[in-house]
């Protein structure tokens, strides 16, 4: 009568969307952030098209990886704070499990989103539209790896009341290699040369993360919950 | 102690907190078709002490067994035949109670939507299953949280206050499934202030 594996992880990727849906505004506060950041930008700057495109891959970059933060300090908090963290870890079905359930539907409302609305972003800063296929590679790679980073800061963070803080000073060195590679591959494919190079960097962290960060992250919330 | 090999044993556990000594050296058995009722001061520990039983917290030394085996080796096993139930409620405001069931209790058990309500009419709150938990009464909550005790179908329940915010007839049906449950064969531990008048056989153990 044991519930398997699969079915388990559907059933808590069921309940994280479920309960992602019934809080609309959380959900597009930080793509709307991610979106008005980034349409800054070119109203504050000359209107210089060479220029923007200079920088566009960085800005759009920044952008995406500070819209990132803005959630992750929901993707155990809430649920430690109400008590539902402790019954999911009595479940029977393993932290690491329900660790990379969430985290898989904490990126499917954030990072995946993020890199629907990258498009319209990429049209305000000039971005050529034979550069989107890339970009949207790279930041979905460079979301995927941040969503992980950011499993493992705020499973180390769930306790402590200014969490979000130090949430963004654990998480944000390690995501400079993101940064680099991703505003890297943008860059070339804007300027119409091969990304391939920054892309296998952005995919080998990507994989380095799903592989090496459950562990980490359930080691965190281990401490923390305890 | 081979005498508790049928039910829960604490041997011995040592807790800190903090620079507190909260459990020093403690231990409990309880077998099959026996209560323990925890009781005493405020801060004594009570707490702790079914947070180590249910394998939340590690004790610092000492350990906590089920049907015999150390409960750190099969964790999984053990937490499939055990129901926990903290002094919160422990549910999602936004989602409706039946959610809350199912969510919870779905990941230990094959469990149906007709079964999750008829137990949740067993604890007086069917009417209300289709309603987000945030707009319920405090006791309707600890009833949900009841139900899902009931429908996780565990031999063994760790139950922290679960009379708090209970009216009379919900104290009354508290007692009769704790009653049912310990006749029928379980093992169950209760945190409680007030004592329990219940018809099987209660240990009481007192905090200080």
């Amino acid at each position: 009568m044991q519930v398997g594996a699969r079915q388990a992880f559907l059933l808590i990727l069921h309940r994280e969307l479920s309960l992602s849906f019934r809080r609309p505004e959380q959900l597009l506060q930080p793509l709307v952030f991610f979106l008005i950041v980034t349409t800054l930008f070119p109203l504050g700057l000359s209107l210089q098209l060479s220029l923007l495109r200079d920088i566009s891959p960085g800005v759009l970059w920044t952008a995406a990886l500070l819209s990132s933060l803005l959630s992750l300090d929901s993707l155990f908090k809430s649920d430690a704070d109400d008590g539902t963290l402790e019954q999911l870890s009595l479940s029977g079905q393993g932290l690491t499990l329900i660790v990379v359930a969430k985290t898989c539907a904490h990126w499917l409302v954030t990072g995946a989103a993020l890199v629907v609305v990258s498009p319209i972003v990429a049209i305000a800063l000039a971005i050529p539209v034979a550069a989107f296929a890339t970009m949207m590679l790279s930041l979905a790679l460079g979301t995927i790896t941040l969503s992980w980073l950011g499993a493992i800061g705020a499973g180390l963070t769930i306790g402590l009341r200014r969490g979000n803080v130090l949430l963004s000073l654990i998480v944000l060195p390690l995501a400079t290699p993101l940064l680099i590679f991703g505003a890297a591959a943008t860059e070339r494919a804007v300027s119409g040369t091969s990304a391939v190079g920054p892309l296998y960097f952005l995919a080998a962290l990507c994989v380095f993360t799903c592989t090496l960060a459950p562990l980490a992250a359930t080691a965190a919330l281990r401490i923390t919950l305890e | 102690m081979n005498s508790a090999s049928d039910g829960l044993s604490v041997e011995k556990v040592h807790v800190w907190r903090g620079e507190r000594h909260v459990l020093k050296g403690l231990s409990i058995a309880v077998r099959a078709r026996e209560l323990l009722h925890i009781s005493g001061p405020n801060g004594t520990g009570k707490t702790t002490l079914l947070r180590v039983a249910s394998g939340l917290l590690r004790p610092e030394q000492g350990s906590v067994s089920w049907l015999g085996q150390q409960i750190r080796q099969s964790p999984v096993q053990y937490q499939a035949q055990m129901a926990y139930s903290s002094h919160e409620p422990a549910l999602k405001g936004d989602l409706t109670a039946l959610e809350n069931l199912r969510f919870a209790v779905a990941l230990k058990r094959r469990v149906t939507i007709p079964e999750l309500r008829i137990v949740l009419d067993r604890t007086g709150v069917g009417p209300v299953a289709d309603l987000p938990t945030r707009v319920l009464s405090a006791g309707q909550r600890r009833r949900v949280a009841l139900a899902r005790v009931l429908a996780m179908n565990a031999t063994l329940w760790l139950l922290d206050e679960p009379y708090s915010n209970l009216d009379a007839a919900g104290s009354e049906l508290m007692s009769e499934l704790l009653q049912a449950h310990v006749q029928g064969g379980g093992v169950a531990v209760v945190v409680a202030h007030h004592s329990l008048e219940l018809d099987c056989d209660v240990r009481r153990l007192e905090l200080n």
